[in-house]
C-alpha cells in the first residue's frame, strides 16, 4: 500500500514536471545549490537560487534561437541526463547551423549588392548619404542561388534534426519507463 | 408557399458565414489600414489572415513592423550611445559632458593633462563598465521561467492552434455543408464543425511543433508559443493529440466514417506532408492547396455522405484559389524563404510563379460555369460571379505581366475578399431542391 502511495506520487510529480517543461521539479529542495546545464555559448545569465525550472532567454543575435537552461534536479537519474545531455547539445548544434546561415546568408547578401552597384556603376551609398540597396526584383537571383547553393547543407539539417528529435523522444519514453515501469502480468 | 426549413437554414447560414466574413476583414482593415500600405515594402512583415478556409496552411497576422532584417544583421555592439539614451544614472551623462571639454594636452599642463585623461580614462571605463552591467541587466531581464502560468494557458493555446486560421478553415467547411442538396440537419452541422475545428487545431500545433528554429528566423513566425518557449514541446505535442482523437473521433461516429477519414488524412497530408516537402521542393504548393480544398469536401461528405461531383467542385475552387492566394503572397517572402531553405516557386521558379496564379485565376471562372452544371448552383451563379472572377483574372495577369511588388501585392488582397464574396454567391444561387423532391411541402 506504501509503495502503490508513494509511486502514484512518483507518476504525478513526473507528469508534472513533463507538462510544466522539462527539467522542472514539484518539491524544490530549499536551501539546495541550483545546478544548470548552462549553454556552452558566453551568457551572464543565472537563474536564482530557487527557482528549479528551465530558463529561455532571448534570441540570440545570430542565429535568432532561444537558448535554454537547463534545470539539473537533486536526484537526476543516469537517463534524464543523458536526455538533459542530448536536448543540450541538440541546442547547441541548431545555434550554430543558423549562427552560420544567417551569417553567411548577410554576408553574401552584401557582396552581391556590392557586385551589382559596381556593375551598374553606382556607389555603395546613395546620394542621400544611406546606403544604396537593391530592390526585390534584382535580389531574386541572390535568393535563388542561395537557397540553391544551400539546398544540400539544408537535407543533412532536415535529415539530422529528425534523427534527434526521433532519439529524444525514445529518451523521453525510456525515462518514463524507468521511473515508472508498467507493473507485471503477475500482479500481487 | 412557406419557406422550407431547408432554405431558411441555408440563408441563416449565408447570413451568419457572411457575417463571420465581413467582421473578420472589417478587423482585419481597421487594425492598420495604413499599415497596408506598408505591407511588401518590407518583406519581414506579417499577414493577417485571410487565407480563408485554407486548412490548416498558414496564418498571417499582421503588425506594424518596421525594423529592417532584423535576422540578418546582428543589433550593433552598443558602445556608448543607448546605455546614455537610457541614462539610467544622471551621473554616466554628467561624466560624458564632462569629458568633451577637456582638449588635448598642451605641453606646459602635460602632468595636469595627464591626470586629467588618467581620469578621463578612468571615467571611460566606469562608463563602459556601467554600459555592460546595463547591458547585461537589460539581457538577464529578458530572461523567463519556463513554467506554465494557468492563467494564460488559453490564450497560448490559442495560439498554438492557430485559432484564427481554424475558424475560417471551419467556415469552408460550413459552406460545403450549406451548398450540400439535402435538408439541413442542425446538429450534424454543428458535430462537423466541432471536429473540423478540433483537427485543424491538432494539425496546427503539430506543425508549430516541427518548425520551431524556422520559425525563430522569420518575423512573421518568430513570437509563436513555442518558439518563445511558453509551453512546453510535450504539452504542445500532447494537446494535438487531444484534439485530434475527440474530433476525429467525432467526425467519424458523429458524422460519418467518410468526413473521419478525409479529417485524418488532411492531418497527415498537412503535418507529414506538407510541412518536411516545404524544405525539400516546390511541389509542397500542390499538396497545400490540397489540404486547403479537403475542408469543404468534408463539409459536403458530411451532409450528403458522398464524395459526389459536387464535393469535387468546391474542392476544385478552393484548390485553384489558393495558387493566386499564395503565390502573390511568398512573391514578398522570398528573402526568408531563400535564407531559411524553403522551396518556394518564388524563389525558385519566378516564371512558373506567375504562370500558376494566373492560371488558377482563370480557372475559377471555369469552375463557377461548372457549378450550375453539376447542379450545385444555378445558372445565375456564374454570371453574377463573372465580374469578380474577371477582375482577379485581371490581377493575375498583371502580376504574371509585371512580376512586382505592386502586382502581387494587389492580386494577394483581391484574393482576400474575392472568396468569401464567391462562397456567398454560392449559397445565394444554390440550386434549390428540384421539383421532384417533396421535403419542403407538409404531408397531405
Amino acid at each position: 500500500m506504501a509503495s502503490l502511495r508513494s509511486g502514484r506520487r512518483t507518476v504525478v510529480s513526473h507528469l508534472c514536471r513533463a507538462f510544466t517543461g522539462p527539467g522542472s521539479h514539484l518539491a524544490p529542495e530549499r536551501g539546495a545549490p541550483r545546478r544548470d546545464a548552462a549553454p556552452s555559448r558566453v551568457s551572464r545569465f543565472c537563474p536564482p537560487r530557487k527557482s528549479c525550472y528551465d530558463w529561455i532567454g532571448p534570441p540570440d543575435k545570430c542565429s535568432n534561437l532561444r537558448p535554454v537552461h537547463f534545470y539539473i534536479p537533486e536526484n537526476e537519474s543516469p537517463l534524464e541526463q543523458k536526455l538533459r545531455e542530448l536536448r543540450q547539445e541538440t541546442q547547441e548544434w541548431n545555434q550554430q547551423f543558423w549562427a552560420n546561415q544567417n551569417l553567411t546568408f548577410r554576408k553574401e547578401k552584401e557582396e552581391f549588392i556590392h557586385s551589382r552597384l559596381k556593375a551598374k556603376g553606382l556607389g555603395l551609398r546613395a546620394e542621400s548619404g544611406q546606403k544604396a540597396t537593391l530592390n526585390a526584383e534584382e535580389m531574386a537571383d541572390f535568393y535563388k542561388e542561395f537557397l540553391s547553393k544551400n539546398f544540400q547543407k539544408h537535407m543533412y539539417y532536415n535529415r539530422r534534426a529528425q534523427h534527434v528529435s526521433c532519439l529524444c523522444s525514445l529518451r523521453h519514453s525510456e525515462q518514463r519507463e524507468t521511473a515508472h515501469p508498467r507493473p507485471s502480468s503477475s500482479g500481487g | 408557399m412557406a419557406a422550407s426549413p431547408h432554405t431558411l437554414s441555408s440563408r441563416l447560414l449565408t447570413g451568419w458565414v457572411g457575417g463571420c466574413v465581413w467582421y473578420l476583414e472589417r478587423r482585419a482593415m481597421q487594425e492598420s489600414p495604413h499599415k497596408f500600405m506598408h505591407l511588401f515594402r518590407n518583406i519581414n512583415k506579417q499577414w493577417i489572415t485571410f487565407q480563408h478556409f485554407n486548412f490548416l496552411k498558414r496564418m498571417y497576422v499582421t503588425q506594424l513592423n518596421r525594423s529592417l532584417n532584423q535576422q540578418v544583421k546582428p543589433k550593433p555592439e552598443p558602445v556608448t550611445s543607448p546605455f546614455l539614451e537610457k541614462t539610467s544614472s544622471g551621473q554616466a551623462k554628467a561624466e560624458v559632458h564632462e569629458l568633451r571639454p577637456i582638449s588635448p594636452p598642451s605641453l606646459p599642463l602635460s602632468r595636469k593633462a595627464n591626470e586629467k585623461e588618467l581620469i578621463e580614462l578612468e571615467s571611460a571605463s566606469v562608463i563602459e563598465a556601467s554600459i555592460d552591467v546595463g547591458n547585461a541587466t537589460k539581457e538577464e531581464k529578458q530572461w523567463k521561467e519556463m513554467k506554465l502560468h494557468v492563467d494564460d494557458l488559453p490564450g497560448i493555446l490559442a495560439r498554438l492552434s492557430k485559432i484564427k486560421l481554424t475558424a475560417l478553415v471551419v467556415s469552408t467547411t460550413s459552406a460545403g455543408f450549406a451548398l450540400a442538396p439535402g435538408p439541413f440537419d442542425w446538429p450534424c452541422f454543428l458535430l462537423t464543425l466541432l471536429g473540423t475545428g478540433l483537427a485543424s487545431c491538432a494539425a496546427n500545433s503539430i506543425n508549430q511543433f516541427f518548425e520551431v528554429p524556422f520559425d525563430s528566423n522569420m518575423n512573421r513566425t518568430k513570437n509563436r508559443p513555442l518558439v518563445r518557449g511558453q509551453i512546453s514541446p510535450l504539452l504542445a505535442v500532447s494537446f494535438a493529440t487531444c484534439c485530434a482523437l475527440p474530433g476525429v473521433a467525432l467526425l467519424t461516429w458523429g458524422v460519418n466514417p467518410l468526413t473521419g477519414a478525409l479529417g485524418v488524412f488532411n492531418i497527415f497530408l498537412y503535418t507529414c506532408c506538407y510541412t518536411p516537402l516545404k524544405r525539400i521542393s516546390i511541389a509542397n504548393t500542390w499538396v497545400g492547396a490540397v489540404v486547403g480544398a479537403i475542408p469543404p469536401v468534408m463539409g459536403w461528405t458530411a451532409a450528403t455522405g458522398c464524395l459526389d461531383a459536387g464535393a469535387f467542385l468546391l474542392g476544385g475552387i478552393l484548390y485553384s484559389w489558393q495558387f493566386p492566394h499564395f503565390n502573390a503572397l511568398s512573391w514578398g517572402l522570398r528573402e526568408d524563404y531563400s535564407r531559411g531553405g524553403y522551396c518556394m516557386m518564388s524563389v525558385t521558379h519566378p516564371a512558373l510563379c506567375r504562370r500558376v496564379a494566373l492560371r488558377h485565376c482563370l480557372a475559377l471562372i471555369g469552375l463557377s460555369t461548372a457549378a450550375p452544371i453539376l447542379d450545385v448552383t444555378t445558372w445565375t451563379f456564374p454570371v453574377i460571379s463573372l465580374p469578380i472572377n474577371l477582375y482577379i483574372s485581371y490581377l493575375g495577369f498583371r502580376f504574371y505581366r509585371d512580376a512586382d511588388r505592386k502586382s502581387s501585392r494587389k492580386l494577394f488582397f483581391c484574393s482576400l475578399w474575392h472568396l468569401p464574396l464567391f462562397l456567398l454567391l454560392m449559397l445565394t444561387c444554390k440550386q434549390p431542391p428540384g421539383g421532384g423532391s417533396d421535403k419542403g411541402e407538409p404531408q397531405s
